[in-house]
């Protein structure tokens, strides 16, 4: 009896994950960056530089040239120069070799950029090394192959390139999104003018220094960085034939005001408030990785993210308390350990629009849930979040929050799910957990949705196309039908 | 233990489905964590702790039974402080011959039945079978079910032997062995779960070890997600045994750290979890040895059994 009682005595053990970071021994950066124009490394002409920081600990990483209209000039003179004299000229799979090249030299350099993306960004190392790097060299092979095919992409249609892009990416997936802009765009036979967002430039200045040594014929790409108004200067540059843009839907509509009486060619992809639908008959528990997957992949700064749950109503207690459950889970703090699930906010602004949100929920009676995790007292960090007792006409339903907050709905029929998913300006995802195929044809046809995931979410391929509707832009960027922004058919 | 649960058997035609791609991917997030240092010795003696010594074979011997009770006892005597496993398994013959070899120690007897691996056997003889192993001192025994019933929907069938086995079990607890490689897809792996729980398993166990796949991380996955679901609507605690296959450490924290991830901590004991293995326990010993020394040693070093 006694020797029973003995056992019993090894009842609630504690064991904690010791720490795990991912070195940054092997990553070299320059104390400050210049532009890349022309295939040179040139200062600003402003001669002003601001710093990058880390938002994890808030201690300064590098300058970033700050550029003005002049260097814009400059960088769209030299892509012009590079389209006429060279990359229009040159055979197709030449083009494809260089694209190749850059894509390998991406995996080669894989573990650099993810360390300084992270560092850079905030977002987990466990996330740039397995999504953000891996597929932005996939992207460039992906688009390579289709270089010297692009009659094929357009059965007996007459395919042209158009001149100069001038591209404008966010912050969320700096490398991901330029490759994303410049492997479509080089592929068709353009060059570019890149511009990264302001707080996260370093990997788009380490990209250049792979394009610088691929040996690009100078001037195909120039990366320009700045703040909104280096982005304006683009948009406005009378000799840019094209104008892509991702971020915010603000901003969006300002471009697509500045481009309406001109001839450029322009792609939108933008805010997104996407919702995410869980039947009675879904498996749940893999529903639930979804959910959190949706929302919570890169602190839920992702313009696709599930952030508005639909559950049925038969099912709902049940999967708010496992959502409840599984969130308790996720380990919150420094983006460089490699167990980390969520890293830093991107921006102390953007931390500050996340705060605001949840005190207008507050405001609102809403009800919210926080993990009980503690978070680092040093740099932007905030808890994932879930906010029950929301209807369809609350703000934080209506607007796009961009952080890890969930808001969670319950529906009765396939028809009220419908139309409550449509019932946003936006368009840009969806997705929906059932068992059952029928149900899922149902709605992949109905919701107003560029992407819908069955049984998962966030799941991204070069060889898929991913765009919006509505509110969240136009143009559509991955497989075949990202040429086609591209080119003049 | 459990007279006050008013448990309602639900119809196990409506467990609940599990999507393949997602179990695999909830479990490629958990082995792409990285646990190191201090959380890796203490991961590796709880593994010690939860191991279940096994030998099941044919041409096992009271002389090699007494050994392996030995080293269930001094799993390595060089290391400090050294775990003992928490239960020998062997088959009903030779319960008494480890019952006497561990006489004394908190290392528990755990026995096959029912005409362990097949099941194969009228349901007399499985009784037989299980309170001869009881009768002579087993602590545990690990049933096996008839998976031929399973698998043509017999499900009240399969329910009422796990319940007849657990009434001859008396004190000693009883661990249902599903034979995962034999149901195939994870739905039927989460309907068995339910019907062994239902049925009153206090554990349940993916394999006999005889068959692969045996215990893969989906499959133990799926288990534990049905023992919390079970836990939230009954409050009644089942324990986890995935056997079969595991035989690295670096896959047994991996396990540990799904359970901490799904059930908690408070299934971190070996009153909640085991390991079914035989060659796991010198890789762990190996591993602690490195942390402890710097360096491997060879295979030598460690006993065979």
């Amino acid at each position: 009896m006694k020797k029973e009682k003995e056992i019993k005595k090894t009842e609630s053990i504690k064991w904690e994950l010791s720490p795990a970071p991912e070195s940054t021994g092997h990553i070299s950066l320059k104390a400050k960056y210049d532009l890349f124009i022309d295939g040179k490394w040139v200062k600003p002409s402003s001669g002003k530089y601001f710093d990058t920081i880390n938002p994890a600990n808030e201690e300064k990483l590098a300058e970033i040239a700050y550029a003005n209209a002049s260097d814009v000039d400059k960088a769209v003179k030299a892509a012009r120069k590079a389209y006429s004299n060279i990359w229009s000229k040159i055979s197709p799979s030449e083009r494809s070799k260089y694209m190749y090249r850059i894509a390998r030299m991406i995996q080669e350099r894989a573990r650099e950029f993810a360390v300084i993306e992270t560092l850079d960004g905030g977002k987990p190392i466990r996330e740039s090394r397995d999504v953000d790097i891996p597929l932005a060299a996939n992207h460039f092979f992906y688009y390579a192959g289709w270089a010297d095919k692009l009659e094929y992409a357009f059965p007996n249609r007459k395919v042209e390139s158009l001149g100069v892009a001038g591209q404008i990416i966010p912050w969320n997936f700096p490398l991901l999104m330029a490759s994303w802009k410049i492997a479509p765009a080089l592929a068709c036979g353009n060059t570019v003018v890149l511009k990264p967002a302001e707080t996260t430039s370093l990997t788009c200045l380490k990209l250049a220094e792979i394009i610088e040594e691929s040996g690009l014929p100078a001037g195909v790409v120039n990366i320009i960085t700045g703040f909104g108004d280096t982005g304006a200067a683009i948009v406005n540059h009378p000799d840019v034939n094209k104008v892509a843009f991702t971020g915010s839907t603000g901003v969006g509509k300002i471009i697509q005001r500045t481009v309406s009486n001109t001839e450029k060619k322009l792609t939108l992809e933008l805010g997104g408030k996407s919702a995410n639908i869980i039947f009675e008959d879904a498996p749940i528990d893999q529903a639930v990785e979804g959910i959190i997957n949706g929302i919570f992949f890169n602190q839920g700064h992702v313009c696709c993210a599930g952030s508005r749950l639909f559950v049925q109503e038969g099912v709902a207690d049940e999967v708010i308390q496992k959502l409840k459950n599984r969130m308790e889970h996720l380990y919150i703090g420094d983006p460089m350990d490699k167990n980390t699930d969520i890293g830093a906010i991107n921006s102390k602004e953007q931390l500050e629009t996340i705060k605001k949100y949840l005190k207008i929920a507050k405001n609102e009676g809403n009800k919210i849930i926080e993990s009980s995790c503690n978070t680092p007292s040093k740099g932007y960090f905030c808890k994932p979040t879930l906010i029950l007792d929301v209807a369809q006409s609350s703000t934080l339903v209506q607007e796009e929050i961009f952080g890890p907050v969930l808001t969670i709905q319950t529906f009765r029929t396939v028809d009220e799910v419908i139309q409550k998913a449509n019932n946003t300006p936006f368009g840009l995802a969806a997705g929906v957990w059932t068992d059952k195929g029928s149900k899922i044809f149902n709605l992949t046809t109905k919701l107003r949705a560029g992407v819908v995931w069955a049984n998962t979410y966030n799941k991204f391929d070069p060889t898929s196309p991913f765009g919006g509707y509505k509110e969240s832009g136009f143009g559509r960027e991955g497989g075949v039908h990202g040429l086609e922004a591209y080119l003049k058919i | 233990m459990s007279n006050k649960i008013n448990l309602v058997i639900p119809d196990f035609k409506l467990t609940p489905t599990i999507d393949k791609v997602g179990v695999e991917e909830r479990v490629a997030r958990i082995q792409t964590r990285s646990i190191k240092d201090q959380a890796k010795v203490q991961g590796m003696k709880m593994v010690l702790n939860m191991i279940d010594l096994t030998t099941l074979e044919g041409k096992d011997s009271p002389g090699k039974v007494k050994q392996m009770c030995y080293k269930a006892l001094h799993l390595h005597d060089v290391y400090p402080d050294c775990p003992t496993v928490a239960a020998v398994c062997v088959y009903p013959s030779m319960v008494k011959i480890a019952k006497a070899s561990l006489n004394g120690s908190n290392v528990k007897v755990a026995s096959v039945s029912t005409a362990f691996p097949s099941g194969q056997a009228p349901r007399n003889i499985k009784i037989d079978d299980t309170k001869f192993a009881v009768d002579n001192g087993a602590d545990e025994i690990d049933m096996v079910i008839s998976r031929g019933e399973f698998l043509r929907g017999n499900y009240s069938f399969v329910f009422d032997e796990i319940a007849t086995i657990k009434e001859t079990c008396g004190k000693a607890r009883l661990k249902v062995i599903l034979e995962t490689g034999e149901l195939v897809t994870l739905d039927n792996v989460r309907k068995a779960s339910e019907i062994a729980m239902y049925a009153g398993a206090d554990f349940i166990k993916t394999s006999t070890g005889k068959i692969q796949p045996a215990a893969t991380m989906q499959v133990t996955y799926v288990m534990l997600m049905a023992i919390k679901d079970f836990f939230n609507k009954t409050g009644v605690k089942i324990g986890m045994k995935p056997a079969g296959g595991i035989s690295t450490s670096k896959l047994a924290l991996h396990n540990l750290l799904m359970v901490k991830e799904t059930l908690g901590e408070e299934w971190l004991t070996n009153e909640w979890f085991r390991f079914g293995a035989s060659s796991l326990a010198n890789d762990v010993l190996m591993q602690l040895m490195k942390a402890k020394t710097g360096a491997y040693q060879s295979a030598d070093y460690f006993s065979i059994d």
